[in-house]
């Protein structure tokens, strides 16, 4: 335990990410650049993630990483443990008991309180990416607000598919702001981003941090003849029999059976446990 | 009457090397100028220069706005130039590729610039892409295809079906023409000059192809190394010339 200091980072580098933070909080959704660290795991594991995790841990925090919603995938248990080891803090899989939360691509279903700070670990930060390339445009294009582009991307969506066919990462307005990526969440989860709790964004390798504050105001983009749809799999859950949660489709043998059952685990295991 | 576009003494060096110097002209709503010259002799950089793709290093642009009468276009916001691009002006580039999007649908490609003023409403975008594509003489059935599956021709109809679609007051276009064989350029020319005269638009025509400003140009601006060496009417420069290079231009027509 000694041979680390409190949380992987020095204090140096957490102080630098934690100013990020504080911009990020004070201008919801706008990308804060920050000197992102070598982290000991490879980028897409949630390098961003993991370096706002350890900014934000103090000694007295439960600390709860999910993965796809899991808590027992590789992803999700290795940075579980990584912090165990490296910051000693107490951990958990009770969304509830949790006071910090790292997730990736998923918002729990369990509704957060002020008192907690959910983590998300994001592959890119950019919501323009793939419709602008350069960089130094889309910056411009955040600056003056130039946001009609998005909704080609939409407009194609629906001339293709005929309806908006985007179902993770679905682009959302801050505070009549910014537009930003919520990271890869299900569209699902989008409504849930107006939260009690505070939302912090991490992007390790493309060295950004953002933030959605409580309470803030957060619009998933849409056109007015073809509202947002917060759509899932028109199933109950093969375990826990919810029927408002998000499910993951299971294939359980070679003959092409399958299930359908709840992404996040802790709130299945928890709905059953009252069952029982 | 108030000119949509006034110039004085624009000057764009590059280093030691001249891009152009000294334009000054006035354009009047309704009006098509081009601007003809050899390649190097500064059309480019002058056509850059008007639309705040370049910036010159001296002179003016006054441009009519709608809100607040003439204003000096280098001299605005950048938000407001860049509202403008979007709005009351229109750029037509000689390369499609550099004016479409090319993974993006043909509809979409003609919405971008409605959705960028504030449009919102599918149908209605979709409505007017296919009104669009229409006057610009491309199938609507083609409304969900790339511009990579279309002709040369065909792009660059879509470009200017794209850059119409706001209703602008002043069309930039560089080599409208170029890369196309002729009969192809003769579809695309009729159909310029109906939209100019249909829709009242004025334009500035940057060409080396003197067919085009014929056909197109009221007026005519002959460039020579940065320098304009002849202005006029279309027909009386290319029928009287009195510039010695615009009679080498005039002279070097292939007849066939």
């Amino acid at each position: 335990m000694t041979d680390y200091n409190f949380a992987y980072l020095d204090e140096q580098t957490k102080r630098m990410i934690r100013r990020a933070l504080l911009k990020g909080v004070a201008i919801p959704g706008y990308q804060v650049p920050f000197a992102s660290r070598e982290m000991p795991m490879p980028y897409g594991w949630g390098t961003g993630g993991v370096q706002v995790s350890a900014a934000c841990l103090t000694p007295d925090d439960r600390f709860k990483v999910i993965d796809q919603g899991a808590d027992d995938t590789t992803n999700a248990v290795s940075i579980r443990k990584f912090f165990e080891k490296t910051a000693g803090v107490a951990v958990t899989e009770k969304t509830s008991e949790a006071t910090v939360i790292q997730t990736r691509h998923r918002i729990p279903e369990t509704v957060l309180s002020e008192e907690q700070i959910l983590v998300y670990q994001v592959p890119i930060p950019e919501p323009l990416r793939f419709l602008e390339p350069k960089e130094t445009e889309t910056r411009k294009m955040h600056a003056l607000e130039e946001y009609g582009l998005m909704h080609v991307k939409l407009y194609e969506d629906i001339a293709r598919h005929g309806e908006i066919a985007t179902a993770y990462a679905y682009p959302v307005k801050v505070e009549e702001r910014y537009v930003m990526d919520p990271s890869p969440i299900p569209k699902f989860d989008n409504p849930k981003l107006e939260s009690a709790a505070l939302q912090l964004f991490g992007a390790g390798r493309e060295q950004r941090i953002y933030a959605v504050p409580p309470y803030t105001r957060v619009v998933s983009l849409d056109f007015d003849d073809h509202p947002f749809d917060p759509s899932k799999a028109d199933h109950p859950c093969a375990l826990c029999g919810a029927e408002d949660s998000y499910l993951d489709e299971v294939i359980v043998d070679d003959t092409g059976r399958r299930m359908f059952v709840c992404s996040d685990t802790d709130f299945c295991a928890g709905r059953r446990e009252d069952a029982a | 009457m108030t000119p949509l576009l006034d110039v004085r003494s624009l000057t764009k060096t590059y280093g030691s090397r001249t891009g152009c110097a000294d334009v000054s002209f006035t354009l009047y709503p309704g009006e098509v100028m081009g601007i003809v010259g050899e390649s190097g002799s500064g059309k480019s950089t002058l056509l850059n220069c008007l639309a705040g793709h370049l910036e010159p290093d001296r002179g003016a642009v006054l441009f009519d706005t709608r809100a607040d009468g003439p204003r000096d276009t280098l001299r605005m916001s950048e938000p407001e130039r860049r509202m403008l691009g979007r709005t009351d002006w229109a750029f037509v580039h000689q390369n499609p590729r550099d004016g479409l999007r090319m993974r993006i649908s043909a509809g979409g490609n003609v919405g971008e610039r409605l959705m960028a003023v504030g449009a919102r409403h599918y149908g209605e975008i979709r409505e007017a892409a296919e009104d669009w594509l229409d006057r610009v003489e491309i199938s609507t059935n083609r409304i969900d295809d790339r511009p990579a599956a279309f002709s040369g021709g065909m792009q660059q109809r879509l470009q200017i079906a794209r850059n119409l679609v706001t209703g602008p007051r002043l069309v930039f276009m560089d080599e409208p023409t170029g890369g196309l064989d002729v009969s192809v350029q003769a579809r695309l020319l009729d159909l310029l000059r109906g939209l100019v005269r249909r829709m009242g638009l004025s334009a500035i025509v940057v060409t080396h192809d003197l067919a085009v400003v014929r056909l197109l140009a009221d007026r005519l601006m002959v460039m020579k190394d940065g320098y304009v060496v002849e202005t006029g009417l279309t027909d009386q420069v290319l029928d009287d010339p009195q510039h010695g290079y615009t009679q080498l231009l005039v002279s070097s027509v292939l007849q066939v």
